[in-house]
């Protein structure tokens, strides 16, 4: 019996968990910066963390799984450079997913606002409250989710460009589509 | 009685006997702050000015007054964004209503340098009578007054309209005051 292209199960729910949790809480946050303040608001504020705590618990557990987990192998003939830039990107991918939460939570203490998760489990402030130390980790907040989002594009353009232009049954490595062995 | 215990007794009965009435208050080892809770997440704030006046004599609460006013202006919200937020027509309403005072009617002494300050508290046009403990302690340089109280916000109409639910900010405000004196 062949190996399977796919990734496990586990692997496949995590990554389309953590997927609709990104899409949801990048616009989120995009949306709710520039709001008059109001009861709406706050709470768009403590759901966009409520996210991104959420999404970093997930992104360890999907690292502790991926590095005790072999994923499916590339297609022989695919082009060295490709490989390395896969591993690359998805390093990056798993490194931003990680870093992002943590700038945002840093952020919330350095402007005054510490982050209880889902409003019960309160996270300790790391650094103090400090004006000028808020405004810097937002730009890092902002910028690091622009690279993110240029890596989601590149990470979701090369998968659709495998599957459909080479033809390849590259979207079933992830669950989509019926599961078929190479 | 013998010349020791004499002595001792002496010691212990001088702040009595010449007690002190305080009544220059200290801006700057003064302070007003305050907490309450954004959706759960606790948030602190305060005022940077505000005058306070008394005239207190621990050995002698019934005949102690103090008045304290704040210039809202000063106000610390947790955040710049809330800070302006708060000086608006739900909030304090700065421009009609720009300052907040407590003025005492009367003080208690709860025993063990603890007291009961008793007074109106007037903020956003609206009085409502407050019991606030005081713990008294002499010090060398000057001495302070702490007190705490909790302050139901929604019964001075701080934070109306859509602020009004207590779901999002909390109606409660622990609120907390350390004025630091000398006397003579």
């Amino acid at each position: 019996m062949s190996a399977s292209n796919r990734y496990s199960t586990t692997a496949i729910v995590l990554h389309w968990l953590v997927a609709a949790l990104i899409f949801s809480t990048f616009p989120l946050g995009l949306y709710m910066v520039d709001l008059p303040l109001s009861p709406d608001k706050l709470k768009l504020y403590s759901y966009h963390k409520w996210i991104g705590v959420s999404v970093f618990l997930l992104v360890a557990i999907r690292l502790g799984w991926r590095l005790t987990h072999t994923p499916p192998a590339l297609p022989d003939d695919m082009a060295a450079w490709q490989r390395r830039a896969s591993a690359v990107a998805h390093g990056l991918l798993y490194a931003l997913m990680a870093v992002i939460p943590v700038s945002g939570w840093l952020m919330s203490s350095a402007k005054g606002f510490q982050t209880v998760w889902f409003g019960v489990l309160p996270l300790p402030d790391l650094v103090e409250r400090n004006r000028e130390l808020g405004e810097l980790l937002a730009t890092v907040h902002q910028v690091l989710n622009y690279v993110l989002l240029a890596l989601v594009i590149l990470h979701v353009g090369a998968a659709l460009k495998h599957h459909f232009i080479e033809r390849r049954p590259f979207l079933q490595r992830m669950g989509l589509g019926g599961k078929e062995t190479t | 009685m013998n010349l020791a215990t004499f002595t001792l007794l002496a010691v212990l009965g001088a702040p009595a006997a010449h007690a002190v009435e305080y009544t220059t208050v200290l801006p700057k080892q003064s302070s007003i702050g305050f907490e309450f809770r954004q959706m759960g997440v606790p948030v602190k704030g305060g005022f940077k000015r505000f005058t306070t006046q008394m005239q207190f004599d621990p050995a002698k609460p019934a005949a102690a007054r103090a008045s304290i006013e704040i210039d809202l202006a000063s106000i610390d919200a947790g955040s710049p964004e809330a800070d302006d937020e708060s000086a608006g027509k739900l909030w304090f309403n700065r421009s009609v209503y720009p300052k907040a005072t407590f003025v005492s009617r009367d003080v208690r002494a709860l025993g063990n340098n603890r007291f009961e300050l008793r007074g109106t508290l007037t903020l956003k046009g609206k009085s409502r009578d407050m019991d606030i403990p005081v713990t008294y302690q002499a010090g060398k340089n000057a001495s302070t007054f702490d007190g705490s109280f909790v302050l139901k916000r929604l019964d001075f109409g701080i934070g109306e309209g859509m602020w009004a639910d207590v779901a999002t900010v909390a109606n409660e405000v622990q609120v907390r005051f350390r004025i630091a004196a000398t006397g003579k």
